[in-house]
């Protein structure tokens, strides 16, 4: 049963059963929004871009982005950089996986963020989504909306840190500005 | 927004009017039994099969078929009806048809909107023996509907599933079915016969070729099973026109496959590939504990392919986990620093114990981390010694070590294998765990074997005439597997050694009499050779960049060339340099490979004329040295080279067999 997320919403990602996720993908989907106007017809190809940065204690340790497909320890891979989103609704764009029983033990967040690379705002963009999956069985967890774009480029989606023995997921969905992850690392740290 | 439901897992109705459908591969039976807030059906006339399809609020298919639509009003249910239960159940009888769910694709039924929208769905998993089965059941709880996956199976087919709902003419009412779902096939045109080799190309009826999650508003079009020939989806649940191929993807479609199958794609007048054999099957694992690993466990068309694809995954999984040790244990260390530096840093705790106890403590997390991490990757160790255990005995000669018992059951190759094992890598988290560190054949770059001294090594092998004689053996012993490997012929090896102070070292070769030419010594020697090999290089380049290598010349071997180069530079004027050069970097592309046993650092007095030289060689020690990175995270991995034991034979026996096969090929 998918959870509609609203920003700030922290949702544990303990299976109904009492046992805990072993792996899970974060994916994201988009499309560009028809421009009104004299070549209304034309939309422009957007990329956004997902990425994940991993933190241990505050501190980047690694991160996850279409330069960097896998982490070094191998547990958050992307699938790879799409570079104009979907034609149609539905399908992950990008997605990164993220083995959760494999995280060095001393990772203790991993941030997700949406930047777009090709620099429009998100109100170019529509049915943006970030939804997060539970990869063993495909069942979606939860999915966060990018709903009312604003005059931004980029959004820092959600955080998946440790909490005990299993983890937690908030939905941040922070607007920020920047071209990379790297850019929006200031705007990270708050959250962390 | 579709919930996809799992086993066990409810889900909220909104609306009273519903359709279930449902999709399959094969045709198959859906009926509902409605039944009381006791869960029991009250008699025959509360079920709802093809014999009997229409009851108050519900109506299902006359017959059996691969999708079907269930019409749903549960305002229009009686009062006493508590619960919905949809039954799937696979035909018996006439047809020939799969006999218990296990055989075919798993069921899939989804709870749709009358506009089609889906509520939410269940795709009817871990179906085995199974010939009938409760896909789901649309429920009252508390005034409001609800529907719940179920996924029950019966074995006993569904006189055993209405037994179970309390029906007392169960095994009246499945035959009633069955006789129904039968006059239903009578009806129908008869089933294909099986395909032919090249495929049937004759019109049989609209190809199935749907996903069993398209049960969404495009619906499936056409009757997709072997028999009855019903286009269910596209006029509603009853529109039942047996017999004609009304469905308009019928006929545009004609040339559309045989039933049953999806869509063939292949050229009929093609000889399919064969088939890669079947992987090795995975014993079942103890509850609770991972599989066991299994050799050749991995994607590929033959085992060749699976065991190297294999050999890799678990070089890069060993390169991974060390990562991820070894960053958090230098995040424990930066972060223990830290702590003791804020520690040391607060005037405040130098008086009393309040430093030493900030000390203790930002050593005791560090400590904690530290286990952690050690945990995880003895946990990753274990696991891939288990599988290092496992693969190591099933390799193939070009994969394993030369102590391996393959290399005495050695027979001359007819195919040239995929790769060639040129030693082991090791960590030094791990060092007992070894990984063969395999390269593509034929080979893409040569091979410097460096016969200076380690950075590593101080004292313990005394001069450069040791260290020179076991990087001729690390040579010969490569060498050796080369010619090993490949097919009798079709691989050659000649020597340079300038001063003859290998002799000893290349007996084996030379001895057996596998080599093309008897070593080649001082100057005339080398640029006698390297004459010969660079106008190969050239005769080939020419040939393949002309589009004439029918045009060779009849006596130039076709095979691969291997020239190993001892005591470089001794004996080597500018000129045979540059042809050196010249065999490194035009030769891989040709099939002319080097192997150079020389010390840099004599070398030197080339000048940096030779740098591109050494940089375009793949460099192996012949004492164990940390000087390979992997491609992944770039840690320094200790090669070793693969060593003929001491004291064994297998090289002598190998290589006499490999001259007896070229004598032969001659």
């Amino acid at each position: 049963m998918t959870v509609n997320m609203t920003k700030g919403q922290a949702i544990s990602l303990q299976k109904n059963d009492g046992g805990s996720l072993t792996a899970v993908r974060m994916g994201l989907g988009w499309q560009a929004a028809p421009r009104r106007g004299l070549f209304g017809s034309r939309t422009r190809e957007i990329d956004l871009d997902a990425s994940a940065v991993l933190f241990a204690d505050k501190q980047p340790v690694d991160v996850v982005f279409f330069r960097h497909l896998v982490s070094d320890d191998g547990s958050v891979r992307h699938t790879g950089d799409n570079l104009v989103g979907g034609v149609g609704q539905g399908g992950d764009d990008e997605a990164i996986l993220v083995d959760l029983a494999r995280i060095p033990v001393h990772i203790d967040q991993i941030v997700f963020t949406v930047n777009s690379f090709t620099g429009q705002t998100f109100q170019e963009v529509q049915n943006a989504f970030c939804r997060l999956v539970d990869e063993t069985n495909g069942q979606e967890l939860a999915r966060y909306t990018l709903a009312g774009g604003g005059a931004y480029t980029a959004q820092i989606m959600a955080k998946v840190h440790r909490s005990g023995p299993g983890w937690t997921m908030t939905a941040l969905g922070t607007p920020a500005n920047g071209r990379t992850f790297q850019d929006l690392m200031p705007s990270i740290l708050p959250h962390l | 927004m579709t919930a996809e439901l799992v086993r066990g897992q409810n889900h909220p109705l909104s609306q009273s009017r519903l359709e279930i459908r449902v999709a399959s591969g094969t045709p198959i039976v859906a009926s509902a039994t409605l039944s009381d807030e006791n869960g029991r059906a009250r008699g025959v006339e509360w079920v709802a099969h093809p014999g009997a399809p229409t009851l108050p609020g519900l109506e299902v298919s006359k017959q059996a078929a691969a999708d079907h639509r269930l019409a749903v009003d549960l305002d229009a249910m009686p009062e006493a009806v508590h619960r919905v239960s949809v039954l799937l159940a696979l035909p018996t009888g006439g047809g020939g048809g799969p006999a218990r769910f296990g055989t075919v694709a798993a069921p899939f039924v989804a709870v749709t909107g009358l506009d089609g929208t889906e509520v939410a769905s269940y795709r009817i998993t871990g179906l085995d023996a199974e010939c009938a089965v409760v896909a789901l059941e649309l429920y009252r709880r508390q005034g409001a509907w609800k529907v719940r996956a179920v996924g029950q199976g019966y074995a006993g087919g569904l006189a055993e599933l209405f037994a179970d709902q309390g029906l007392a003419e169960a095994h009246r009412l499945a035959g009633t079915i069955n006789e129904a779902v039968a006059q239903g096939l009578a009806r129908s045109v008869p089933a294909p016969p099986p395909r032919t080799a090249d495929g049937d190309r004759t019109r049989q009826s609209a190809a199935p070729a749907h996903g069993p999650d398209q049960g969404g508003p495009a619906a499936p079009q056409g009757a997709p099973g072997p028999v009855p020939r019903q286009p269910t989806s596209r006029y509603g649940p009853q529109a039942t026109q047996p017999g004609c191929p009304t469905d308009p993807s019928a006929v545009t479609q004609p040339s559309s496959p045989t039933a049953g199958d999806p869509v063939n794609y292949s050229h009929p007048g093609r000889q399919a590939a064969a088939p890669p054999p079947p992987p090795p099957t995975v014993p079942p694992a103890p509850p609770g504990q991972p599989a066991p690993p299994v050799a050749g466990d991995a994607t590929g068309w033959s085992m060749d392919e699976r065991l190297y694809n294999q050999v890799w995954g678990m070089f890069e999984d060993l390169a991974r986990t060390a990562a991820a040790y070894r960053s958090a244990v230098d995040f424990a260390d930066s972060r223990m620093e830290k702590e003791i530096d804020q520690a040391l840093s607060d005037p405040r705790s130098r008086i009393g114990g309040q430093g030493d106890a900030a000390r203790e403590a930002a050593r005791a997390k560090h400590a904690q981390l530290v286990d952690q991490a050690r945990a995880a990757l003895d946990r990753d160790l274990a696991q891939l010694t288990a599988e290092s255990e496992v693969v190591e005995p099933a390799l193939p000669p070009a994969y394993a070590r030369w102590d391996n018992p393959v290399w005495h059951g050695y027979r001359v190759p007819m195919e040239i294998p995929m790769a060639l094992r040129l030693g082991d890598l090791s960590l030094p988290e791990s060092e007992l765990l070894r990984i063969p560190m395999l390269v593509r054949l034929p080979l893409e770059r040569g091979l410097w074997i460096d016969s200076g001294r380690p950075a590593s090594l101080d004292d313990s092998v005394a001069d450069a005439l040791e260290l020179g004689r076991i990087a001729m053996d690390t040579a010969v012993a490569l060498a050796a597997r080369l010619l090993a490997v490949y097919p009798a012929g079709d691989f050659t090896v000649h020597v340079v050694d300038p001063a003859g102070s290998a002799a000893q070292a290349l007996a084996p070769l030379a001895d057996s009499g596998v080599l093309a030419a008897p070593p080649a010594l001082g100057a005339a020697g080398v640029a006698d050779v390297l004459t010969r090999l660079t106008q190969r290089v050239d005769l080939v380049q020419m040939a393949v960049r002309g589009g004439a290598a029918d045009s060779l010349p009849p006596g130039l071997d076709p095979g691969e060339q291997l020239l190993i180069v001892n005591d470089f530079p001794h004996g080597f004027d500018d000129r045979a340099v540059t042809q050196l050069r010249y065999l490194a970097d035009e030769g891989p592309a040709v099939g002319v490979h080097l192997m150079m046993v020389a010390d840099r650092e004599e070398a030197a007095g080339y000048g940096p004329l030779l740098d591109p030289l050494w940089r375009s060689l793949l460099r192996l020690t012949p004492l164990p040295d940390d000087h390979l990175a992997d491609p992944w995270v770039g840690h320094a991995w200790t090669y070793e080279p693969a060593l003929v034991p001491a004291g064994s034979q297998v090289l002598q026996q190998v290589l006499t067999q490999v001259a007896a096969a070229r004598a032969k090929y001659r």
